[in-house]
This record gives structure tokens, sequence and C-alpha cells, in this order.
């Protein structure tokens, strides 16, 4: 593919708001992880929760979409000028020449859990201040993100669980690729909620403390919330030290619903696929940001995978120790954490990580590391089977 | 702009059960009767996944399948795209209902079925496809969005499936979002006139309002208005005539879609 320009990004997670901020967390190797207090969730597990939401509702003119999720994602587009970036974007391109393509698997689905707790006792009503489309429903996201900015550019929201905003990198380099727009907001956010913490728990994948991912005793996922955006545009002469997408690789397991093939063949294919598009080879990676989840089966699938692809060599971890899952928001977070490797030359170490498994083969980074980072490969896959690799690199 | 050739049709609507008998009705040949959305199981399915398969996913697959059938076209190595706005609405109802009693024990596999990318990961097993696939909701301009994503594959060389599909939710979510009758509709789209190709679309996004095409028939433009996968309805129409027609759907408030459509 033709290499696209990341011109600007924003993050929040339970590490961290803001860039600087996630990228001292991650030298630090802290964990933002903490037992769970979620409303009124009695699951014996750790969650990563970012504080003060409950207390910042959405802009007033867009109050109908005020949740739990579009609040997240109004602190993430307050962060890092990025708000402000858009706009001048707006200005240069045109808003109907600015795509946005984001992604997230629960949406505001929070709001529909409290809205059933408080249905008419006579007639099962929902609650007349429910506002559907603008909370619970997958474009509430994209709806909200679209107004908030001012843009008029194709939209729409990919929700395919744990993938869906790595994905969207593919959905906006094909729209550029075929001229429907010039530039895209991507990224997503998903939130806190009962549904997740209560269905990971009844899949049994749920940690009981922070998780722990490649750890020889980890024993499952800590769910996260966070959000992150990216402003990628076209570009026809790359400059020296930009920072671009290289390459995107897509798959699907065809396997089950909610394990992953167990010798990792989709993710296998999703990387090979990201690297040949990249039109790069495995030696052309400095860094592999691994999904990890911690869950017994996911880290050893992705593993074999990583290690038919990239041998035993290639530095790799994942970074789920210090952010927790954050589902649909995982892609575009990692995908960020990799531009902060690339841009300051260090790779993140494995937070709550002790004893790296000894049946897991790819070269595991418990600490973080200064060294030298051009290019990194970012793994994202979720349930449905549906795996994403993105390439992300440094303009030469 | 772009080009793309449509190879197959699937369909599931209501009184539209499959992509032939309903041709000659959407042509305006036959009149429109109002009916149950018919959907059988799949049989690609293996039987586990065939018993927990909800009806959403079995309504996309049976649009999908039979635009392949149509399509001569190998699912197995063919890309997809699945639209829907709102996927599987009954597997939300008993979730939030679970977490709204004292037990809260939400079935594991309710809790897989709940993705929006349900249908995505049980067609893919029912047809060993390891190729991309996105899942994608745009409320009621899910197909218009989908047909562009699917627009942009094509049109850059790789031949794709749209399946869109849309179900009513249960009570009390269906009062909030009311959603007509069942509906799946599904495209095999590839970027080269082929011999199965019979028509050809140019696909155009512009970022301005538009009026949207709509139905002749009352009964039909009920159908397009109601369920956001049924808003393929005109263009599935034009598909059934014979000669060059062109369409505009609905997209994003300020964007629409122009389409226009020739046999070939």
């Amino acid at each position: 593919m033709q290499p696209l320009l990341i011109s600007h990004f924003s993050i929040v997670n339970s590490l961290g708001g803001g860039a600087e901020s996630v990228l001292l967390g991650l030298r630090e190797k802290r964990s933002g992880l903490t037992p769970c207090d979620f409303d009124t969730a009695a699951v014996d597990t750790y969650i990563g929760r970012v504080p003060g939401l409950e207390d910042a509702p959405v802009r007033s003119d867009l109050a109908d979409f005020d949740c739990r999720n579009n609040r997240l994602v109004q602190r993430c587009l307050g962060q890092d000028g990025f708000e402000e970036r858009v706009a001048e974007a707006r200005d240069r391109y045109g808003a109907g020449r600015i795509g946005v393509f984001l992604g997230t698997s629960t949406s505001g689905i929070h709001t529909t859990e409290l809205a059933y707790r408080r249905r008419n006792p006579q007639t099962g009503a929902l609650p007349a201040d429910y506002h559907y489309a603008e909370t619970q429903n997958a474009f509430s996201l994209g709806e909200f993100v679209r107004r908030y900015s001012g843009l008029n550019g194709p939209a729409f929201v990919v929700s395919s669980a744990c993938s869906s905003t790595a994905k969207v990198f593919g959905n906006a380099a094909r729209m550029i690729a075929g001229g429907v727009c010039d530039a895209a907001v991507v990224g997503g956010a998903d939130s806190l909620c009962l549904t997740t913490l209560y269905g990971f728990h009844s899949l049994e994948l749920t940690s009981r403390g922070p998780c722990r991912p490649y750890d020889v005793e980890r024993d499952g996922i800590s769910v996260g919330e966070g959000a992150g955006f990216a402003l990628i545009e076209r570009t026809d002469r790359v400059v020296s030290g930009a920072t671009l997408l290289l390459g995107v690789g897509e798959s699907s397991d065809a396997y089950h619903m909610s394990t992953p093939h167990p010798e990792g063949l989709g993710a296998r294919l999703a990387m090979q696929q990201a690297l040949e598009s990249a039109g790069l080879g495995p030696s052309d990676i400095d860094y592999v940001n691994l999904h990890g989840t911690a869950t017994k089966t996911n880290d050893a699938s992705e593993d074999r995978a990583v290690v038919e692809v990239f041998g035993r060599n290639t530095p790799c971890s994942s970074t789920k120790g210090s952010t927790g899952h954050l589902l649909g928001a995982a892609g575009i977070t990692e995908a960020i954490i990799s531009i902060l490797a690339i841009r300051n030359d260090f790779m993140p170490g494995s937070a709550n990580t002790r004893e790296v498994d000894p049946a897991l083969k790819c070269r595991y980074l418990l600490d973080a590391r200064e060294a030298e980072v051009r290019r990194v490969l970012t793994n994202s896959f979720g349930f449905g089977g549906s795996n994403c690799s993105l390439i992300l690199g440094r303009g030469e | 702009m772009m080009r793309v050739f449509v190879e197959g049709v699937g369909i599931a609507g209501p009184g539209l059960p499959g992509w032939t008998p309903s041709r000659s009705i959407l042509a305006g040949g036959e009149a429109y009767r109002p009916g149950p959305t018919m959907v059988a199981a799949s049989e690609l399915l293996p039987a586990a996944e065939r018993r927990r398969a909800p009806l959403a996913v079995k309504l996309a697959l049976a649009a999908g399948e039979e635009a392949f059938r149509n399509a001569g076209r190998d699912a197995a190595s063919t890309a997809t795209v699945f639209a829907s706005s709102s996927s599987d609405g009954d597997t939300l109802h008993h979730i939030c209902e679970t977490l709204a009693s004292a037990e809260r024990d939400v079935s594991p596999t309710r809790f897989h079925n709940s993705v929006h990318n349900a249908a995505a990961g049980y067609w893919s097993i029912a047809t060993r496809c390891r190729k991309p696939s996105t899942s994608l909701g745009c409320y009621d301009a899910s197909f218009a969005a989908g047909l562009l994503e699917a627009a942009v594959q094509a049109s850059g060389g790789v031949p794709v499936c749209l399946i869109s599909y849309d179900q009513p939710y249960p009570e009390p979510l269906h009062s909030a979002r009311p959603i007509a009758a069942s509906f799946g509709a599904a495209l095999v789209l590839a970027p080269e006139s082929g011999k199965a190709a019979f028509a050809a679309l140019e696909i155009e996004f512009l970022p301005s309002p538009g009026r949207a095409t709509a139905m002749t028939d009352a009964g039909l433009e009920a159908a397009r208005r109601g369920n956001a996968a049924a808003r393929a309805l005109p263009l599935l129409a034009a598909l059934a005539e014979k000669g060059s027609r062109n369409v505009i759907l609905d997209y994003l408030p300020g964007a629409h879609l122009r389409i226009a459509a020739s046999s070939c």
C-alpha cells in the first residue's frame, strides 16, 4: 500500500490522559489496573478505569449523546491538542473530504444496562430519557465525533470486538486510495460496562489480580476502558522522521466464535498480509506489540504465530499489564503506543508479568528497553476470529 | 467515482423469499404481497454452531449464501463486508434483562453472540473463509456505508460480498428503536466484468443532502423505511429491471450516495 501520514493522535486510558503521561507510565512500567469497583459489579477481578468520567458530561449541544463511552471520547478529543489539529485539517481539506472511521465493541451499552433497571413496573417500558440512537447504537460514536468535529466525509463504525480500532486503519486507507476522502479521523473507544465484565467472567476469562501477559501463571484478562484517535492523511512526499502507516493485514480464523485457532493460523495470515502490504520482510520489524491478552489460549496461539513469522529474535511485548484489555479500543491504543515507541526509540516492557511462560518461545521483553525502533508491527485479535495487524514506521 | 460489477444477489425479506422469486416483484411485473421473512438454518454450519446461531446470523447467512450461489463464485476465497444497524437484538435484550436481575449469570454463548461481528464469525466458520472481513454499522445508513466499503474494495481489485441484515428488537427496545420485518440483502461485487457479471454500478459519495429514491409500491416503501438493511431495495429494484437506472441512497445527514446501475 501507499504509506499514509499519521499527523496527530490522542490517547486516554487508566495509565494516563495524553501521550506524555502514557509514555511516562510505560517507561516506568506502571499499571493502571485496580480492584473492580465499577457500578454494582460483583466480579472478583481488576479493571483499568479512567477517573472522573462520572462528573464530565458531554458538550451541552450534544446532550442526547451523553453516555460513558462518549464522555470518554470527548475527553480524548480534547487531549494532546487533537481537536484543534482536526479543525485545521477541516479548513485545509474541507469537511466533506475528511472521513470518520471509528471502532467500538460495546458503544454506550452501559446506558441500556442502567435503563433496564429503571423499566416501568407496569408496562415494562424503558425510561423516557433513554436515547437509543445516540448511546446504545454502534454508530453513536461515529455521529458524536462527526458532530463534535464538524466533519462530513464518509463515515461508519466498525464493530468486530477486539480488532475494531485496528481495522479502521484499513478502512481509512482504502477510502483514501479510492479517492473518497483525502484524510480521516480513525480510532474509537470502549468503556466499562457490566456486559463485558460478566460476559468474560462467564467464559472464565477474567483474571483475579491485575492481568499478567505471557506469564507462566497468567489467568485471564483485566477489562479496561480507553479511547484513542489518529488523524491520517494522504501524502505524496514522505518527510524524513514523519510517522507513517506502512501496512495493514486482515484475516478471519474460520475456527471458533470465542477461542482463537490453536496454531494461530489467522494471526499468522494477518501478520504476513501486513508485511506484504508494506513490502517488508520480517527482519524489517524492530519490535512487535503483541495482542497479549493474558489468557492461556490467546497468548499461546499468538506466540506460535509470531515465532512462525518472526522467529525467536524479534523483541515483543504486551502492554495490557499497564492498560488492561481495552477491547474495541485496544487496536488504536496499541497503535499509538507503537508510535510512541518509534518516536522515542523505546520498547515497552510488560507490567505485572513476573516469569515468562517457558512454553512461549518469542523474545518477550519483561523490562522496557532503549533501542532504535524504526518499524513496529502491532496485533489485534477479536471474537469471531477477526484478526488485524498494523505496521507503523518512521519516514526515511 | 467507483465502478464495480454485480455477479450475484441474495435477498430474504417480508414477502421476498430469495432473489429469483423476488425479481419480477421488484421490477414491477408482479404485485407485492407482504408476508413473513422466511429464513432457513444454514446447511454449511457445523452442528454446534447451527444450534447456537441466533436469527440475525441465520438471516445474514441466508442472504449471503444465495448471492454466492447466483454468482457461482467461491465463498471461501472471497472477502466480506457485513453491514447492520443493530446486529442481534434478541441477544442484547436477554443480556440486559439478565444484568438487571439479581442473578446476573450471563450465558457464555449469549455473550459471544452479542458481538456486532457475530454473523461474520459464523460466516467464516460456515464457508471456511479466512479472507478479510469488515463488520460495520451506520444506523439507518448501514447498507449505504457497507456498499461504500465494498465498492472501495472491489474497485481496488478485490472481489467482495456485501451482506446487510437487520431484525426487529423485542420489547422494550422495540419501542425505543422500531425496526420493521427482518431483512437481509447481499451483493457479490467484482472488479471486472467476468461471465457472471450482469450489471455495472458506478458509485459516488457526495457530501451534500440528497433525496433518497423511494419504492413505487407502498408496501415495499414501508419495508424500505422500516429496516436499515431494506434501504437496499431501490438498488435491488434497479438490478431487477433491465437497462440503466440512477439510484440515490440516503447516507449521513448531509451526505448521500449516487449510483448508476446498468445491465451488462
